[in-house]
């Protein structure tokens, strides 16, 4: 697992990233626990497969859906706000914990 | 009524026995009222309408129906969602017409994806799109079926099954639908007898029908005797089930002790989500048509390189024998397949059409040589006739494999086998430089008996019990074990309880089969005693 936890920048953004290593990559459950969590945070959060973006917003299931992330793709979050830092932090971690996911599941 | 005998694709196994009943379209035309305030005010509302009642459903679902329909609540609540039909109704749309385009070009963008998984999902998206449908024009106007009911429709949205009550049993007929469906496997997870792909069912229905959905066979208003058989195989299938259940994770083993291999068919990997490895020895045969959608477009090197990457992982270390794309015949592919043959069966299909599209087959080859490098993948040419095609095949993935690795890119030279099903192969098996055999029973039983499998007339004849067939296929089994090369079967034949005996005494012991038969033929094999001979009619 290649994952690089937030970290703090010189910029009000912080970012983040980790691989997908659940089996189906981030599909409904996946994408709907993950903007949850967005959800949960004040800050702005945007997430994209590729470090320079383009960029989506992380609380919107039907646009995470949209990118159709399979496994294997890294995942880079950018957040700013109070809770930017936090933010980051727990989504590669929800993204390293593989969703809480068990490996045969994925179809739901 | 007359007695009416249908036959499908299994979808879900089960008996079941109820009253029918034609489920009705609940649609009704909704009249516009050409002002657009008013208009995106009605689809606001029946957003949060189906939410609602998705939510609801949502409190009495658990597992995975309560996870998609968390899902589809997520997305009915995101704007995104919405964002396009708002746009066409402030310029003058009606709700429900803006609202079906906007949502029909978002599953498009699902049905074309790559990854088998977000395409599945389109049938998701088809039930948010129809659940607020509903609600635009007033709502769930039908009934809901009487509890118990056997259930006819052309297909059933995953939202609409969860919200009919099965504690009393039922079953469900659709003229269309597939087994990997949302729906199909939410049936299977509870219990639902069900049969897809029926084509044309009756529109309006009364009286009884018998399902037996492991076999995808129905009866509509069936007599008197049809009946008392139906009683009786069900409750010889209740004791069967019972016992074949306890052997299902167990390795197969004959009455007198001899191990026979049991590997699993894979039409769609979806199949996969719901089933352990541990009640196989591997996969002894990957479908590819799945790959290649009705629409005519061709899936890229690295798509199909997930898709056989994950099949390595989930057998985690278990064979994965694939076929090479199988096309002709009675799988016709848009834009590949020849049209207009007399006779597509003796045509061009499986590997004559590969080595014609070698554009289209090296991709394949190069995904496999990709995948092999996670795993023990196996490749599989279909219709090789002539020994000069193995070698075509073996030359080019070995070109492909060398390319690969020139450019630094993780590859391995899987074995290359050859299935068994032109009657010239299996006469002449000993030509054949071939890493291992698989019989193609199916395709072998309808060149042998010179009786098409699509003709409904000649099927009778296209018998796999029949005598030629047998020592033909007990011929293969010998010649294989001269050559110390694995010969296996992967048809119909392999699953099919009547005929597991009759192949273990030809000497085939290695059957690969539908998962679903895997409990009932680990059973029929455990009280098989054989002889040590091979034994032919």
């Amino acid at each position: 697992m290649t994952a690089q936890k937030a970290s703090a920048s010189l910029e009000e953004i912080r970012r983040g990233s980790a691989e997908l290593t659940n089996a189906v990559g981030l599909h409904a459950r996946p994408s709907v626990k993950l903007t949850q969590l967005a959800k949960s945070y004040q800050s702005m959060i945007s997430v994209a497969t590729e470090p320079q973006g383009p960029w989506i917003d992380a609380k919107s299931p039907v646009k995470i859906m949209r990118v159709k992330a399979p496994k294997g793709t890294t995942l880079y979050f950018e957040a700013s706000g109070d809770d930017a830092a936090a933010a980051v932090a727990a989504l590669v971690d929800l993204v390293e914990r593989r969703f809480d996911e068990a490996e045969e599941e994925g179809h739901g | 009524m007359a007695e009416i005998r249908l036959s499908g694709r299994p979808a879900s196994s089960g008996f079941a026995e109820g009253q029918l009943y034609v489920l009705p379209d609940k649609r009704v035309s909704r009249a516009p009222t050409g002002d657009p305030d008013l208009e995106a005010k009605a689809l606001r509302n029946a957003i949060i309408l189906a939410s609602e009642a998705l939510a609801d459903l949502a409190t009495t679902a658990d597992g995975d129906a309560a996870d998609m329909l968390g899902f589809q609540v997520a997305m009915l609540e995101d704007d995104a969602l919405s964002e396009m039909a708002f746009a066409a109704i402030a310029e003058g749309k009606p709700a429900d017409i803006a609202w079906r385009h906007s949502m029909d070009q978002e599953i498009e963008a699902y049905r074309s994806a790559d990854d088998e998984y977000f395409r599945a999902r389109s049938a998701d998206l088809e039930d948010i799109r129809d659940n607020v449908l509903d609600m635009l024009s007033g709502g769930t106007s039908a009934a809901p079926p009487p509890p118990g009911a056997i259930l006819i429709a052309r297909d059933l949205q995953p939202s609409r099954f969860l919200g009919i009550d099965w504690s009393k049993g039922g079953a469900i007929l659709l003229s269309e639908g597939s087994p990997t469906s949302h729906v199909a496997m939410l049936a299977r997870a509870r219990g639902v007898p069900m049969i897809v792909g029926l084509g044309e069912l009756p529109r309006s229905a009364d009286g009884i029908a018998l399902i037996d959905g492991g076999s995808g066979q129905a009866i509509l208003s069936p007599e008197r005797q049809s009946l008392d058989q139906f009683i009786t195989r069900r409750a010889e299938d209740d004791n069967l089930s019972a016992r074949a259940e306890k052997l299902l994770l167990k390795d197969a083993m004959t009455k007198t002790g001899e191990a026979v291999t049991i590997l699993i068919n894979v039409a769609d990997p979806l199949e996969l989500d719901v089933i352990s490895p541990d009640l196989c020895d591997g996969i002894g045969l990957v479908r590819t048509e799945f790959l290649f959608s009705e629409d005519g477009s061709f899936p890229d090197e690295e798509a199909q390189y997930r898709v056989y990457r994950r099949l390595v992982e989930w057998a985690s270390g278990r064979p994965v024998t694939i076929r090479t794309l199988d096309a002709g015949g009675d799988k016709p592919i848009k834009n590949l397949t020849i049209d207009g043959e007399s006779n597509p069966f003796l045509g061009v299909r499986g590997i004559r059409l590969s080595l014609i599209r070698t554009d289209l087959f090296r991709i394949q080859l190069r995904a496999l040589s990709r995948a092999a490098s996670h795993g023990p993948i196996k490749i599989m040419a279909p219709m090789v006739t002539i020994p000069s095609e193995l070698a075509t095949v073996r030359r080019m993935m070995a070109e492909e494999f060398e390319g690969l690795k020139a450019k630094g890119i993780a590859a391995a030279l899987p074995p290359i086998g050859i299935m068994v099903e032109v009657p010239a192969a299996a006469l002449a098996m000993d030509l054949f430089d071939a890493d291992f055999f698989s019989i193609g029973s199916n395709d072998l039983t309808q060149y042998v008996t010179a009786a098409g499998r699509d003709i409904g007339s000649v099927a009778d004849l296209a018998d796999p019990r029949h005598p030629a067939v047998l020592r033909l296929i007990a011929m293969i089994a010998t010649q294989g074990k001269k050559m110390q090369r694995e010969v296996s079967l992967c048809g119909d034949a392999g699953g099919d309880p009547a005929l597991i005996p009759l192949l273990l005494h030809a000497g085939i012991r290695c059957l690969s089969m539908a998962p679903s038969m895997v409990a009932r033929a680990k059973l029929i094999i455990s009280e098989t005693s054989l002889s040590g001979d091979v034994v032919t009619p």
